[in-house]
């Protein structure tokens, strides 16, 4: 008992003195505060990533691709073969018809609005099963593409993202001209990246005849995707790779995300040792300061236990106030900012937001409280071990 | 230099502090390092672009492809000195994560353009007369362990062959290198197109690109023009640019990565001078009598503003030049590592830059102490001590 009111009377006494430290104080904060912004920034990217890549992935929902593919634009399936992924067992029939959606993706040339650098914007031609194989997607404004006709809905980030997508606009790619119809939103997902239209215009603007690359079907149930798999693998007419949209996505953006990650983490710990190195500096001092202090306290008849503690209270405090500013301003500037980057996978854009969540300022935060415990550590026993003695004599 | 002496005695006056102040500055050059390579690896095609190399692309997208039938067309073009084509595989080796390029081409039009890789004759000569032959990269032999004589097999994700399979085998008829140091100069696979075009399944008669080489003396955008307006109108138009300007409109496409980098190198950079800074001023302010002494000594105002300044010069370089070090030997270790997939290297424009900075962070952080020390008057500093 006597221990903890010394601790509080060392410690509010040490808080005190503190604008007598300022400058030092003021780097310490600084020093974690960078950290742990850069942290979340850095990470944010790669939680905004995964996000809108999971967000698309439904369990119920197969997609089939050729076997080996890895992605839709490097498969190929002919009509004949997309006609028997259809009538399948395991595939969600409404009425008499299966709720499928055979697609084609392409890429085309469009400037970014940011930089006005050339980007490869997907360019889906879908079926009117489109928007029943997928969840949470919908027209937001205007109205969907009639089929037959050179007309384009636009995702609703690909709009914000990419010059010339305004609704009822015109442009051109290559040699054909497509109308601006509508703008479809997928609670943030991936489609959301992309430009579609009917299949079957596409596939003659791209002279790519009767095929297809993917077939999106709505599973009866999410178990039986191994039906499906199964009657096709056994099939000899296809040979084909079935994987849940959610599997699919998650490996899509697995390259990416675990890349950010690999370069985001250890460039917070080495970051975070330096600001050890910055905190420790600042205590140091500190207690260089309070010597006399410290001494006078000791000679009072205080503890080294208290004298320690308080220590490493105040090197906390500060960490812990650097983290919060560097919270809080890693917040405010990254969170929602959006950007598109080239997935290599389907060697085309995902446009994304920087997620700065609540897992992540966790994450940094205890990183500073870290740093603040470390960095108090040290210079705290060499506070408690200074001899009383020598230190009045400098007096 | 008569002073470095007393500047390294008042650098070391206190250990742990110095201390402390140089394994910041070295944490600080250590991720400087670590970041110019993440932002070389972006910009990577680029860093071996050459302006006299053009790449003739389908107007509407790299991935749509170009009629072999063009290769004449385009040779004949005047101020053409070479062509030669290429196609994006996109195969991988034993496992998804392996991926590396690999192109199918004719061997004498492809080294015709790309004069900078090297290869021993004998390894061409048997390279060309096998038709299921291929030469690899010296960093992509390094990674796989792949020698003259081993038979490997690529797993295809776009090219299924007629027979329907998707594995195509290979033999390493040879090993080339390259005279560009930079990394990712030779983490690619090169093999026959004949026998790539026999044995595909669909897109016969047909390549990804067109690269070529302009007379030294031609002008490189004139010849883009000429071309592009031979297969205006065409069933495939083309859009031709220089190798370098091709390059650099790629690397745009992963989005503004070069400033995330320096964004993040500011705010490390920031914090860096705040400690250094905040460490001299400390150092100054606890010396102030001994400044008073030396002047009294006769040492001038300048003199003294240069001791200061040089101290924090000094604790900048070494933990500068020790960042820089490690950060360098880590960057070769990685690229060793996954030099093949991402090219990490460090530029001696990065070097420079490094250097740049540890000037600039020295002065800047020591100069308002340095000027603090200089303008002490020798009463008022001996009273105030």
């Amino acid at each position: 008992m006597k221990s903890i009111r010394q601790i509080v009377a060392v410690t509010v006494l040490n808080l005190r003195n503190l604008p007598q430290r300022i400058a030092a104080s003021v780097v310490a904060v600084i020093g974690v505060g960078a950290v742990v912004m850069v942290f979340a920034a850095v990470l944010s990217m790669a939680t905004g990533f995964e996000r809108t890549m999971l967000a698309a992935g439904a369990d119920d929902t197969a997609v089939i691709l050729r076997s080996g593919s890895t992605a839709e634009l490097n498969s190929g399936l002919s009509n004949e073969q997309a006609l028997i992924v259809a009538n399948a067992p395991g595939v969600l029939k409404d009425g008499d018809r299966a709720v499928v959606s055979a697609e084609l993706y392409v890429i085309v040339d469009l400037k970014k609005k940011a930089t006005d650098s050339e980007a490869n914007v997907p360019f889906r031609g879908v079926q009117e099963n489109a928007f029943a194989v997928r969840n949470n997607i919908g027209i937001v404004e205007g109205r969907m593409f009639e089929p037959g006709k050179n007309e384009i809905i636009v995702g609703r980030a690909a709009q914000q993202e990419f010059q010339g997508l305004e609704l009822d606009s015109v442009i051109r790619f290559g040699k054909s001209e497509w109308s601006v119809v509508g703008v479809f939103e997928a609670a943030g997902g991936v489609v959301e990246s992309e430009l579609w239209t009917d299949v079957r215009v596409l596939q003659g603007a791209y002279r790519r005849g009767n095929s297809f690359q993917s077939v999106r079907v709505r599973l009866e149930s999410a178990a039986s995707i191994e039906t499906l798999r199964e009657a096709l693998e056994a099939d000899p007419r296809i040979d084909p790779d079935v994987t849940s949209e959610r599997e699919y996505y998650a490996k899509q953006s697995q390259a990416l995300s675990t890349f950010i990650k690999v370069i985001g983490y250890p460039l917070t710990i080495l970051m975070s040792i330096g600001a050890i190195f910055g905190a420790l500096n600042t205590m140091y001092s500190s207690v260089s300061v309070r010597g006399k202090e410290i001494a006078t306290l000791r000679a009072l008849g205080f503890g080294p236990l208290p004298v320690m503690v308080s220590t490493i209270i105040e090197s906390t405090l500060l960490a812990l106030v650097g983290g919060l500013i560097g919270s809080v301003a890693a917040f405010l500037i990254f969170n929602g900012f959006q950007v598109s980057t080239l997935n290599f996978a389907n060697f085309s854009q995902v446009v994304f937001d920087f997620a700065v969540t609540p897992d992540l300022i966790r994450q940094g935060l205890t990183a500073a409280l870290v740093i603040g415990v470390v960095g108090g550590l040290f210079p705290a026993i060499r506070a408690a071990r200074m001899p009383v003695a020598l230190a009045l004599r400098e007096l | 230099m008569k002073y470095f002496g007393l500047i390294w005695r008042n650098a070391w006056r206190k250990k742990i502090r110095t201390s402390l102040t140089i394994l910041s500055v070295f944490v600080a050059f250590l991720l400087f390092a670590l970041l110019s390579a993440v932002g070389y690896a972006f910009g990577a095609g680029a860093n071996f672009a050459n302006a006299e190399r053009l790449i003739v692309i389908n107007k509407i997208t790299l991935i749509n492809p170009l009629p072999i039938a063009y290769q004449n067309r385009i040779a004949a073009t005047p101020g053409v000195r070479s062509v030669t084509h290429n196609t994006w595989f996109g195969g991988y080796y034993q496992d998804e994560r392996n991926q590396f390029a690999q192109f199918p081409v004719e061997p004498e039009e492809y080294f015709s353009v790309y004069p900078e890789l090297l290869l021993p004759d004998e390894q061409f000569e048997a390279w060309r007369k096998n038709r299921t032959g291929a030469i690899v990269g010296q960093a992509l032999a390094d990674q796989y362990g792949w020698e003259v004589g081993d038979r490997i097999p690529i797993q295809a994700t776009i090219w299924t062959k007629a027979d329907g399979g998707r594995t195509w085998e290979f033999d390493i008829e040879g090993i080339f290198t390259s005279e560009t140091a930079a990394a990712g100069a030779t983490a690619f696979m090169l093999f026959q197109y004949d026998y790539f075009d026999e044995a595909r399944a669909f897109g016969k008669g047909t390549i990804g690109w067109y690269v070529l080489r302009v007379e030294p003396d031609a002008d490189p955008v004139q010849i883009a023009d000429a071309i592009d307006q031979q297969f205006a109108n065409s069933a495939s138009e083309t859009k031709t640019s220089t190798e370098e300007a091709f390059a650099a409109s790629f690397a745009k496409q992963y989005g503004d990565i070069g400033l995330i980098v320096r964004l993040i190198l500011g705010a490390v950079f920031f914090t860096l001078l705040l400690v250094a800074g905040n460490t001299m001023s400390q150092s100054v302010r606890e010396r102030i009598s001994e400044l008073a002494v030396l002047k009294t000594l006769g040492f001038t105002d300048l003199s003294v503003l240069l001791t200061v300044l040089a101290e924090a010069m000094l604790i900048l370089a070494i933990g500068g030049i020790l960042g820089l070090g490690l950060g360098w030997l880590a960057v070769e270790a990685l690229n060793a590592q996954y030099g093949t997939q991402v090219p990490l290297y460090l530029t001696p424009m990065a070097f420079v830059t490094a250097f740049a900075i540890m000037v600039a962070a020295g002065i800047l952080s020591g100069i308002m102490p340095a000027l603090q020390a200089m303008r002490l008057t020798i009463t008022d500093a001996l009273a105030r001590g």
